[in-house]
């Protein structure tokens, strides 16, 4: 697994948003992205995923060596890529568990393996959602209908640990979580870690990085990278705040 | 990135699959209305005396009366003397006596269509009856349920073979003045079927009708009557399907079910006549009546719809809960596409005391297609603690359709409980894009959003028919929004 993406410039509605951001990921490592609100954070996700809305004025962004940037959303993730989402999306009436088989059976035919069957794939989501500490009716009820934030962001770790992605962007995954969830959470992150994998963790707050130990660490401001350093950035930050390094001082 | 109106457009252009035309010899009046017209059929099919002063009574009510123009749907005007009111196949005036007399063509039509008229129909334990244009072609398991008691033929042998149930019934529930599609049907009507289950007798397999028009320039007016005993309780399905043609065709049918004491009625419907094209050109005019009188105390009916076709539908299946404890539901999908209009709904006419009524109306729209939601919650003054519960939701595809709700209650009980929730919402951005983020086709995604918004809905349907309404839909919206 390889993402490189470089000098990336994207506008939404003509505003620029990222101005020039560069960054490369290799397997096996966790990135943490930091930064203030409005630096840009959600739209790098978002960019990764192929949400629609965004204009990339210039820039590139390789996956494995290929142009991510034209490859449709369903796309990226047969090819691996897993956006943990800042606020998991409603489907009212779609149960959540036959969502997640159909999510896993068409990338299992993309990557032209078989289907799973149902009492294989039954086996496979009990398992996981024990490891998330979900209760089994999670698996029957509506996709994230109804569902409590901490529910919600449960649910998007364990849809990963399900399908398994080479890179997984987890786009404020900690926010509105409390302390027994959070920890669920990076449970559940750090079970997946391993060297066929890669993390970009998206958070505001350095909090995370306590339970979830990052290879890399960037703050974002201004729709650039301004700093790069190891995990004693993240508390540099936090002792800090972000003026100490947006204003360069 | 943008690709929402193309997407659209894909939805748009999926082809109607039930658009072929049978080969077949027809007896078929020229187009026109008067009395000789309705004298015609009535010989044509042998009438007693009183069904024949009937329809003319209908008719000379018609005659009076004009359309209809309060539901919010536009259309050129239909020109009832352009319109063929009597289409045979040329053999079926011989009166086929077993399936073995059927003209194969007929039968293959049916096969195209996916009925299970055959042993395949024993298998899936459905009886059905099938019309085509105006007359009904085959009857089976009519032994199997004559065993038991059960009568279930074509209206048109009901006339004949129990001219006093006709007779005692027939227009009780919607009388020929109820309103002017009921009363040209009255005038006119040329088949249907006809469904009587005795006393205390659960009706032992599914009953189940194909309609189905054919000839150019015909209109087709069955008639379906369906009287319940008491504690008797069965099940019915009716299917619909029409070749694509550029004019418009009217259907103007009447169905009148009759549950008595502790009786139990379910009658569900797919609707999939040629919605027309994506211009909006041909298609038919589905005009509706159907109503059930729950005459005894403790009787139930429910009604399941699932409406995908037609240019144009005006639909208000409807319960008089007139006995005590009586239950009436509707539980209905309605799917407008390109240039579709829908005006559909349910009245329930709450009587007797501790009446009950449950409304779940799901409406998804695409294209430029407009649709409503047209409900009555009516509740008398004798109808002691009724309750009702009404929920009515719309999905948007796009931003060219609309959906629009019409509630109407009139309360004139104080114990009564009424409720009515309404939502609106379109599939959005959002949710397909998590779809697709999980590897979801947009395709795929869209299906998945709309068969949970129906579920409630597909869930009171019949097994089988579940599965043909989940692909019906599929079909209709096939490609989806961005």
């Amino acid at each position: 697994m390889k993402l490189d993406i470089r000098n990336l410039h994207v506008s939404v509605g003509g505003t620029e948003i990222l101005k020039g951001l560069s960054l490369e990921v290799g397997t096996g490592e966790v990135h943490a992205i930091m930064g203030p609100n409005g630096s840009g954070k959600s739209t790098l996700a978002h960019i990764l995923a192929g949400r629609s809305g965004y204009e990339v004025t210039s820039g590139t962004v390789t996956y494995n060596g290929e142009n991510l940037l034209e490859m449709e959303p369903e796309q990226r993730a047969w090819a691996g890529i897993f956006l943990g989402f800042q606020y998991p999306i409603e489907i009212p009436g779609v149960n959540n568990s036959y969502f997640l088989k159909a999510a896993l059976n068409a990338k299992r035919k993309y990557l032209q393996q078989p289907e799973i069957d149902a009492i294989q794939f039954l086996k496979l989501v009990k398992e996981k959602a024990r490891l998330m500490k979900m209760d089994q009716s999670f698996l029957n009820r509506g996709v994230n209908e109804g569902f409590s934030g901490g529910e919600k962001k449960r649910n998007e770790i364990f849809q990963m640990s399900v399908l398994e992605p080479t890179l997984a962007v987890l786009d404020e995954t900690d926010s509105g979580l409390d302390i027994d969830a959070l920890k669920t959470v990076a449970e559940g992150v750090n079970r997946l870690r391993s060297d066929d994998r890669a993390f970009l963790l998206i958070t505001h707050y350095q909090r995370l990085l306590d339970y979830i130990q990052p290879d890399f660490v960037h703050v974002l401001a201004d729709g650039r990278i301004v700093r790069t350093g190891g995990r004693e950035l993240a508390l540099d930050l936090e002792a800090q705040g972000y003026d100490w390094v947006t204003t360069g001082t | 990135m943008a690709t929402e109106q193309k997407n659209i457009e894909q939805i748009v252009g999926e082809k109607y699959r039930h658009g072929f035309v049978t080969d077949i010899e027809a007896d078929t009046l020229p187009p026109g209305i008067n009395e000789d017209v309705i004298r015609f059929i009535s010989d044509k099919k042998k009438e007693p005396e009183f069904l024949l002063n009937w329809r003319l009574k209908s008719f000379r009510h018609w005659q009076t009366i004009r359309e209809p123009d309060w539901a919010k749907l536009h259309h050129a005007p239909i020109d009832y003397q352009d319109i063929s009111y009597f289409s045979a196949p040329k053999q079926a005036a011989d009166a086929p006596k077993s399936l073995d007399d059927v003209d194969p063509k007929l039968l293959e039509t049916y096969d195209k269509l996916g009925i299970p008229l055959h042993e395949r129909a024993r298998l899936a334990g459905v009886a059905v009856d099938a019309v085509f244009d105006s007359v009904s072609v085959a009857t089976t398991f009519k032994s199997k349920l004559a065993e038991s008691g059960v009568i279930f033929c074509p209206f048109s042998e009901a006339v004949q073979e129990h001219p006093e149930l006709i007779e005692q019934y027939l227009g009780t529930v919607v009388p020929y003045r109820d309103n002017f599609f009921a009363a040209l049907n009255s005038a006119v009507f040329t088949d249907g079927s006809f469904v009587f289950i005795p006393k205390g007798v659960r009706c032992p397999m599914e009953l189940s009708t194909y309609f189905r028009i054919n000839e150019a320039k015909t209109g087709q007016f069955e008639r379906t009557l369906i009287i319940a005993e008491e504690g008797s309780h069965v099940s019915y399905l009716e299917g619909c399907t029409a070749p694509m043609r550029d004019e418009n065709q009217l259907h103007a049918a009447v169905v009148e079910l009759v549950a008595l004491k502790d009786a139990e009625i379910k009658y569900s419907t797919v609707q999939n006549w040629y919605p027309g094209d994506e211009q909006g050109r041909g298609g038919i005019y589905n005009f509706v009546t159907k109503r059930c009188d729950c005459r005894g105390a403790n009787s139930k009916v429910s009604w399941t719809q699932v409406e995908a076709g037609s240019a144009i539908t005006w639909k208000y299946p409807s319960c008089i809960l007139r006995g005590d404890n009586s239950v009436g539901e509707f539980y209905s999908v309605a799917v407008t596409n390109n240039l579709q209009q829908a005006d559909t709904g349910t009245k329930m006419l709450h009587i007797g005391a501790n009446t009950r009524s449950t409304v779940i109306s799901k409406g998804i729209s695409a294209g430029r297609a407009q649709q409503s939601y047209r409900g009555l919650i009516k509740i008398f003054p004798t109808a002691e603690n009724a309750r009702n519960y009404t929920q009515c939701d719309s999905l948007l595809l796009g931003d060219q359709c609309g959906a629009h709700t019409f509630p109407y209650m009139e309360v004139k009980n104080p114990s009564a409980i009424v409720e009515h929730e309404a939502t609106t919402s379109k599939i959005g951005d959002d949710q397909l894009f998590y779809c697709r983020q999980r590897g979801l086709s947009e395709e795929d995604a869209v299906n998945m959003i709309v068969n949970g918004f129906c579920k409630e809905v597909f869930r009171e349907l019949p097994m089988e028919f579940a599965v043909e309404a989940q692909a019906l839909l599929n079909v209709s919206l096939e490609g989806a929004v961005g």
